[in-house]
C-alpha cells in the first residue's frame, strides 16, 4: 500500500479488501471492553481543516484516539491562512511540530495531493476531502457499509446495482465512490439532471441516467447526495421544488425499491429536499450506520498507513 | 562597426556571408568587411518578433521588469517584443505607454512597443483614448484588454471601427467571462476527474466567432490572441477563405501540451486560455503550417514563486516563454516535419511585424534590411534549465524538457547583444 491515500487510485483492489477486513477486525475489538487501542501511542496524527467539517473531523480524532495517537486539530479557518498564510508554511509548521500523519479537508480540488508531492512535508497525507475532487475515506466507509448490508457477498460487488443520485458534478463523494465501488465489481449508474453532470462524465466508467423512477426498482443501494442550495444562483435547476420532485427521494419512491434496497447519504442531509424524513428515517436507510462505520474505517486507514503493532498482538 | 558573418546559412538553406554595417545589413554574398565572425552551422534568422509579451512595469516588478524581460527576450532570439496593456496603473494612458515605451529604450536589448488597453482599465466599459495612445511617442497601433475579454459586443464593435482611422487592430483575448466563471482547466474528461471547474472551448470559439462578424461588418482589422482549440482554428479559417481581416496567434505551450498535466496539480501548468487536448493541439499545427494562423506569440506571463507554490486554485495563471519559444517551435513544426524553415521566420518574425506595423523588424535577410537578426543552431541538444533564465520569474512548464535547437547570438540595429547564448551587456543606445 501506497504512504498515502490522496485518491481512491492510490488503491489497489487487495489494499481496499485490507482497509475493509481491518476495519472489520478493528471494530469487532473496539466493540469489546477496550474501546482504546495502543497501536499508534507516541505517533501524532494532525487533523489540518480549511473547510469546516465537524462530522468528518470528529470522526477522523474518534479513529486516531482510539488508536491511541495523540491528536492535534488544526483548523485552518479562523488561524493564520486566513491572515494569508500559505499552504505551504502550514506543511512547514506541521512539519516541525513532527506530524507523523496530517489528515487534511480543503476546498481546493488537489489540495491534499499538492501537499503531498510538494516535498514540504515527510507525513502521511490523507486526503479528508479536497474541493469537489475526492473524499476517499467517505467511500472507503461506504463501502464497508455495504458490504455490512450484503454480507455473503464478503466484499465482492460484482452484479450489485449502486445508484448515485443529484449534484455528481460538485460532489467529491461520487468521484470517489465511482473509482471505489466499480472497483470492487459494482454496476454504478449516476442519476442527475444534465446541468450536475461533469462534461466528460462519458469517460467515466458508470451508467448515467436522467430520470430516477425509470430504473429505481433494480438498485441495491441507492445513494443520495447533498444538494447546494446556492448552486441555483448559477441555474444549475429552476427550484427547490422541481428538484425535489424530479431527484428527491420521497415516500413513493422508497416504496418502488427493491425489497433488499438500501438507502444511503453520506450527510448532512437537507431533510425534505434530496431525502424526505421518512425515506432517512427508514428501516432500508442505513444513513445512521454510515457514520459509526466511518470510525472503524478510518482507524483502518490510519493503522495501515502509519504501520502500527500488528493487529493480532493487539486483540490479545 | 562593421563585421561579417562568414558561413551562416539562410533559411533557405543557402550558405553565406553576411555583413552588417552600422545598423544595417550591407550585402549577403561572397564578400567579407570588417571583422570576421565564424557562423559557421548556424542559421541567420530575421530577429524574432513577439506580439504578446507581458512585462509586468509597472507595477509587478518583483516577477518581471522591462529590463529583465528584454534580456530574456534578446536571449530568446527577440529583437522586438509587445508589452500587454495588463499593468499597475494599466497601459491605457499616453503617459504610461510612453513610459513603457523610455523603459525598453533605455534597456536598448530590443525593441518594446507597448500595447494599449482598449478600454478603461480593462474594464470593457468605456473605450480608452486609444487615440492619444497612438499618437504618443510610443506609436501604438495593437490594443488590447488581454488577461481580460473586451465582452460587450457594443464595446468591441467600435473598438474595431475605432482604429481604423490610424490603422491600428485589436487584439482580443477570447473568452466568454459568463462561461468562464471560476474556470479552472480545459473542461472536458480530465477536468471532470480532477473535480476542477471547467473551462469550455465554446466559452473561445463564441467570442471568436463574434468577432470574426464584427470585423467583417466593420471592416477592420481584427487579432485573436492565444488560439488554443480546434473549433477556432476552424472559424479564423473560414474567415480567411471569406476574405475577412482577420490573424490569430498561438503560443508554443499550446503547440506541445495537453491538459493531462493538470492531472499533477502542479500551478505551473495553470495558464489562461488552459491547456487543451491532443487533438486541439494537433489541430493549431495544422493551422500555424497551413497559413490559417499567423503567428506564434509567447503570452509571457512572468509569476513570482509564491504565485504557483500553492494548491491550483490560489494560483495565478500564466507561463513565461520568452526563453524557450524558438527551441519549442522547432520541436513541435520543424522536427515533425510540420513546417518548414521559411514559415518559421515568416510565424516568428515577418507576419508580427507585420501585425504590429513594426517598420524596423521582420525585414528579409538582405542588403538594406536593418540589422535585427537572430542566429540559430538548428541541431544542438539542450535542456530547458529554469534557474539559467534571465527572466525574473521561474515559472516555465518546459523545465527540464529536451530541445533540439537553440539561440547563440542577437543582434539588435547591429549590436550583439547576446553572444554565445550569454547577454553581452552591450546594448543599442
Amino acid at each position: 500500500m501506497k504512504n498515502q491515500l490522496l485518491s481512491i487510485n492510490d488503491l489497489s483492489k487487495d489494499d481496499v479488501l485490507s482497509i475493509l477486513s481491518t476495519a472489520a477486525e478493528l471494530e469487532r475489538i473496539t466493540e469489546g471492553p477496550t474501546k482504546k487501542l495502543p497501536t499508534l501511542r507516541g505517533r501524532t496524527v494532525v487533523n489540518l481543516f480549511f473547510e469546516d467539517s465537524t462530522r468528518t473531523r470528529i470522526s477522523f480524532e474518534t479513529a486516531a484516539k482510539r488508536l491511541s495517537a495523540d491528536v492535534i486539530n488544526f483548523s485552518a479557518k479562523g488561524s493564520s491562512v486566513s491572515k494569508g498564510e500559505s499552504l505551504k508554511d502550514t506543511a512547514q509548521t506541521l512539519q516541525a511540530i513532527g506530524a507523523d500523519a496530517v489528515v487534511i479537508r480543503h476546498g481546493s480540488s488537489g489540495a491534499a495531493q499538492r501537499l503531498s508531492d510538494s516535498g514540504w512535508i515527510n507525513a502521511t497525507v490523507i486526503n479528508a476531502g479536497d474541493g469537489t475532487h475526492e473524499h476517499p475515506t467517505q467511500a472507503l466507509l461506504d463501502a464497508f457499509t455495504i458490504s455490512k448490508r450484503f454480507p455473503e457477498r464478503k466484499s465482492d460487488f460484482s452484479g450489485l446495482k449502486v445508484a448515485i443520485v443529484g449534484d455528481i458534478l460538485h460532489s467529491r463523494v461520487a468521484r470517489s465512490n465511482v473509482l471505489l465501488l466499480t472497483k470492487l465489481g459494482a454496476s454504478v449508474t449516476l442519476i442527475a439532471p444534465p446541468t450536475l453532470l461533469p462534461v466528460g462524465v462519458e469517460s467515466w466508467p458508470v451508467l448515467v441516467s436522467y430520470d430516477l423512477d425509470e430504473e429505481l426498482p433494480e438498485f441495491d443501494v441507492v445513494m443520495m447526495l447533498r444538494i447546494q442550495l446556492e448552486r441555483m444562483q448559477n441555474f444549475y435547476f429552476p427550484s427547490e421544488r422541481e428538484y425535489s420532485r424530479r431527484y428527491g427521494l420521497n415516500e413513493d419512491r422508497l416504496l418502488r425499491m427493491k425489497q433488499s434496497g438500501i438507502v444511503m447519504h453520506p450527510g448532512p442531509m437537507n431533510r425534505g429536499l434530496e431525502i424526505s424524513a421518512a425515506s432517512a428515517d427508514s428501516s432500508r436507510s442505513v444513513i445512521v450506520n454510515q457514520v459509526g462505520n466511518g470510525v472503524s474505517v478510518r482507524m483502518a486507514v490510519l493503522y495501515l498507513l502509519l504501520g502500527g503493532a500488528s493487529l493480532s498482538e493487539v486483540s490479545q | 562597426m562593421t563585421y561579417t558573418l562568414t558561413g551562416v546559412t539562410l533559411a533557405d538553406g543557402t550558405t553565406t556571408n553576411v555583413v552588417v554595417e552600422g545598423q544595417t545589413i550591407s550585402s549577403v554574398g561572397s564578400l567579407t568587411v570588417g571583422e570576421l565572425i565564424d557562423c559557421s552551422g548556424l542559421m541567420v534568422l530575421p530577429g524574432f518578433v513577439d506580439l504578446h509579451t507581458h512585462l509586468r512595469e509597472p507595477g509587478s516588478e518583483d516577477s518581471e521588469t522591462v529590463l529583465t524581460g528584454a534580456k530574456a527576450a534578446a536571449k530568446g532570439g527577440f529583437t522586438a517584443v509587445s508589452a500587454m496593456a495588463n499593468t499597475s496603473p494599466v497601459a491605457d494612458t499616453a503617459g504610461v505607454v510612453e513610459q513603457v515605451f523610455r523603459l525598453g529604450k533605455e534597456a536598448g536589448l530590443c525593441e518594446v512597443f507597448p500595447i494599449g488597453a482598449v478600454t478603461v482599465g480593462l474594464a470593457g466599459e468605456q473605450l480608452a483614448e486609444l487615440g492619444a495612445m497612438a499618437d504618443s511617442a510610443a506609436q501604438v497601433r495593437v490594443f488590447s484588454d488581454d488577461g481580460k475579454c473586451v465582452s460587450d459586443p457594443l464595446v468591441m464593435r467600435r473598438a474595431l471601427e475605432y482604429v481604423k482611422s490610424f490603422g491600428g487592430v485589436i487584439a482580443q483575448h477570447a473568452q466568454d467571462p459568463r462561461l468562464t466563471q471560476a474556470s479552472q482547466m480545459n473542461e472536458g474528461e480530465v477536468s471532470s476527474r480532477l473535480g476542477l471547474a471547467g473551462w469550455p472551448a465554446v466559452a473561445e470559439e463564441a467570442i471568436i466567432a463574434r468577432d470574426i462578424l464584427l470585423a467583417d461588418h466593420v471592416k477592420s482589422r481584427l487579432h485573436i490572441c492565444h488560439l488554443t482549440t480546434k473549433g477556432g482554428v476552424e472559424l479564423v479559417r473560414w474567415s480567411k477563405s471569406q476574405g475577412i481581416n482577420v490573424t490569430a496567434e498561438v503560443t508554443p505551450h499550446h503547440l506541445l501540451l495537453t491538459d493531462d498535466l493538470v492531472e499533477s496539480y502542479d500551478p505551473v501548468y495553470k495558464v489562461n486560455p488552459p491547456l487543451r487536448t491532443d487533438a486541439d493541439v494537433q489541430a493549431l499545427r495544422i493551422g500555424l503550417a497551413d497559413g490559417t494562423i499567423d503567428i506564434v506569440a509567447t503570452d509571457h506571463a512572468p509569476h513570482p514563486t509564491e504565485d504557483k507554490e500553492c494548491e491550483w486554485s490560489a494560483a495565478a495563471f500564466g507561463m513565461i516563454g520568452l526563453e524557450t519559444a524558438f527551441g519549442v517551435i522547432v520541436k513541435t513544426m520543424i522536427e515533425t516535419g510540420a513546417m518548414s524553415w521559411p514559415r518559421l521566420v515568416e510565424v516568428m518574425s515577418t507576419n508580427p511585424a507585420k501585425i504590429g506595423r513594426y517598420s524596423r523588424q521582420g525585414g528579409a535577410v538582405t542588403a538594406g534590411s536593418p540589422a535585427n537578426l537572430t542566429l540559430v543552431n538548428p541541431k544542438s541538444a539542450w535542456q530547458v534549465d529554469r534557474e539559467k533564465m534571465s527572466s525574473k520569474s521561474k515559472n516555465t512548464p518546459f523545465h527540464g524538457t529536451a530541445l533540439t535547437a537553440k539561440v547563440i547570438h542577437t543582434i539588435y540595429e547591429g549590436v550583439f547583444v547576446v553572444k554565445n547564448e550569454t547577454l553581452t551587456g552591450l546594448k543599442h543606445e
